[in-house]
């Protein structure tokens, strides 16, 4: 098992240090750098800039002078907040986006497998016809739609809930649903069809012959077979939430971590470019490694370290 | 006697997307306590069907059943609810299907599964649960059974996987077991530890059985009566011995005639030509008369009537009648 760990964790090191080199020549393929600005700096003053954040070093200088900070965690200064490295900007919009974020996940969980569940039990009824269509909606509707919609009805038609910033619980309601709705579609729909498929093996067929009931028999027998593909998109997923986004982040003025995915780049941002980027890619792998260590829990007969297999 | 089950002029379709098909054709079975019964037949002719829709274990919604009714102890069982079956299911009635390796839950330790059908019907502690379990795991001949307890299916080979399954089945001792081709997918050593386990635990039980199978062997050694089916129709029923040594349908004499005798080396094997019909495509008359070595032309085109070839012996055939037919001319 430590094996296991170490060996994951030293892949993640290598393909961490190719999304920095990856994005690092990206981003300075664009055109324009943090300090170009519509009226143009004096040539002494852009000159001194750039010498101070070394951005007049040959880029092989400047590449090789990145990877050893981010080696020791150091994600460098940003250029657009003077004063702030990245590392604080992580800091302290993180806590938000992740709040925001995981109680979004719980929500597309729950009401996701829920949903799901019940479709599948009732297969080509209209209890399944009208969650495919609720979760068709969710899936094609766009969240800033879902958002407009959400405040409308709730912070202007009947106002019950405050429509933006970040300031207690209430603040959550809205943004939290915007955020979930696609996932909950998507896990719905995925919760279905395995459900579907697994309701369909022999073993349920066994159980039904031993007068096993139906809920033991949904729960129990079929929902632990059919949640691995759930599982496999839950992680990503819990990654992706938990940094946030950009679009409910901006129409719910909410200071997450969210809008810097976007801001950073017109900006021209560089370290806060590939400090949220491996932050971000960090967080996937991380999420990947969580989902494969749970599936042996799902599945006996799945091990994670395959030479211990029998 | 009372019959345990009594299944009369059972017919079931299925919807399927090109369109009704039926698969059990006007089917009636007898089973009395204690006895085993065997029916046979090739492949689709309705065997498992049959038995499944004893159980109401076929799909809902996709199945239907067109007529007949299902005695258990003399009460209908088709307006029965799915609630009212579960409690008939397990308990007075059970089934073991016949690919072991597909029919456990993969993701549930034997125990686990075991316990859980013993938790339905009886009163009983944790602990209680796993010894009974062991016990049972013991009596189907698996060895070391409290290991067994807490391992996964894929952990076990498929003779153990069937025994496990014959016990989760046996577990609240049921009135009747229906064995599903039980031993199709094991190899023949194990077949014949498995049929011996069912033979024993029977003799314990005192349970009716109904074994379905395409292997004319495996119902010579265990039952007493067999159902011959064809095409989702019985053509033949009797004793083991009638069927055996008087067989009257020229189908059972096919399948017969294709059986190897090892006492007679010089027996040329025949087959019988051609194939079950198509179930979308059935013929008018006697389903049988495209392959049938005697067809005449009223095989073509009416159902053939059900003819008693001796006390408990009947098959469905047209030779008999127009044997008559041709006694009465001579006269």
């Amino acid at each position: 098992m430590a094996i296991y760990l170490a060996k994951r964790l030293l892949g993640a090191c290598i393909v961490l240090w190719a999304v920095i080199t990856i994005t690092f020549g990206l981003m300075h393929a664009i055109p324009g750098g943090p300090f170009t600005q519509e009226k143009k700096l004096p040539p002494a003053v852009m000159a001194t800039v750039e010498a101070r954040y070394h951005l007049d070093e040959p880029l092989w200088n400047q590449y090789v002078d990145y990877v050893r900070h981010a080696a020791v965690l150091d994600l460098g200064p940003s250029y657009k907040y003077p004063g702030k490295t990245v590392n604080d900007i992580i800091a302290e919009t993180l806590p938000v986006s992740a709040e925001l974020g995981l109680i979004s996940l719980f929500l597309a969980i729950g009401a996701g497998v829920l949903a799901g569940m019940a479709a599948a039990w009732y297969k080509n009824t209209w209890v399944d016809y009208g969650m495919m269509i609720g979760a068709t909606l969710g899936v094609s509707v766009p969240s800033f739609i879902f958002a407009a919609v959400l405040i409308q009805l709730f912070a202007f038609t009947w106002p019950v809930l405050p429509a933006a910033l970040w300031k207690g619980p209430a603040y959550v309601i809205l943004p939290a649903l915007a955020l979930a709705a696609q996932p909950t579609a998507f896990i719905m729909r995925l919760t279905r069809s395995s459900l579907v498929d697994a309701l369909g093996q022999d073993y349920i067929r066994t159980a039904r012959s031993r007068g096993i009931g139906p809920w033991s028999l949904l729960y129990r027998h079929a929902l632990r077979n059919a949640l691995l593909p759930v599982v496999s998109y839950i992680g990503p997923l819990a990654a992706a939430l938990m940094t946030g986004s950009f679009i409910v982040e901006t129409i719910f003025a909410i200071p997450g971590l969210g809008r810097h995915f976007v801001t950073s780049i017109y900006n021209r941002d560089y370290t806060v470019i590939l400090g949220i980027t491996i932050f971000y890619s960090f967080l996937i792998m991380m999420m990947n490694l969580l989902v494969d260590l749970i599936y042996p829990l799902l599945d006996p007969r799945i091990t994670v370290d395959s030479r211990k297999e029998e | 006697m009372n019959p345990l089950l009594e299944v009369r002029h059972l017919s079931i379709s299925f919807h399927t997307y090109r369109g009704l098909l039926e698969a059990v054709h006007d089917v009636s079975i007898t089973v009395h306590p204690g006895e085993t019964v065997g029916i046979v037949g090739e492949s689709g002719c309705g065997k498992s069907v049959t038995s499944q829709a004893v159980m109401k274990l076929l799909p809902q919604g996709a199945a239907e059943y067109r007529t007949g009714e299902i005695l258990w102890e003399g009460r209908d069982l088709l307006p029965l609810s799915e609630s009212e079956m579960n409690g008939l299911r397990g308990r007075d009635m059970a089934m073991i299907f016949q690919d072991p390796m597909t029919s456990l839950n993969p993701v549930l330790t034997i125990g686990a599964q075991l316990c859980e059908g013993l938790a339905l019907y009886q009163k009983l502690s944790k602990q209680e649960q796993r010894t009974r379990a062991a016990e049972l795991l013991k009596a189907v001949g698996l060895t070391s059974p409290e290991k067994r307890l807490d391992q996964y299916p894929h952990q076990l080979s498929g003779g153990m996987r069937q025994r496990c399954l014959i016990a989760m089945a046996l577990s609240c001792s049921p009135k009747l077991l229906f064995a599903d081709e039980p031993t199709t997918a094991l190899d023949v050593t194990t077949e014949a530890q498995v049929l011996d386990v069912l033979k024993k635990m029977q003799a314990e039980l005192g349970m009716a059985v109904v074994l379905i199978s395409h292997n004319l062997g495996v119902i010579a050694q265990m039952c007493r009566r067999i159902y011959v089916m064809y095409a989702g129709t019985v053509v033949e029923e009797g004793t083991a011995e009638d069927i055996f040594y008087r067989p009257a349908h020229p189908y059972t004499k096919g399948l017969l005639a294709s059986l190897p005798d090892p006492s007679d080396r010089e027996k040329v094997l025949t087959g019988i030509p051609g194939q079950a019909p198509d179930l979308f495509h059935m013929p008018k008359g006697c389903r049988f008369y495209r392959r049938c070595p005697q067809a005449m032309k009223a095989c073509m085109e009416a159902e053939p009537p059900r003819e008693e070839a001796g006390p408990g012996h009947h098959y469905t055939c047209w030779l008999a009648a127009a044997e008559r037919r041709r006694g009465d001319g001579t006269h």
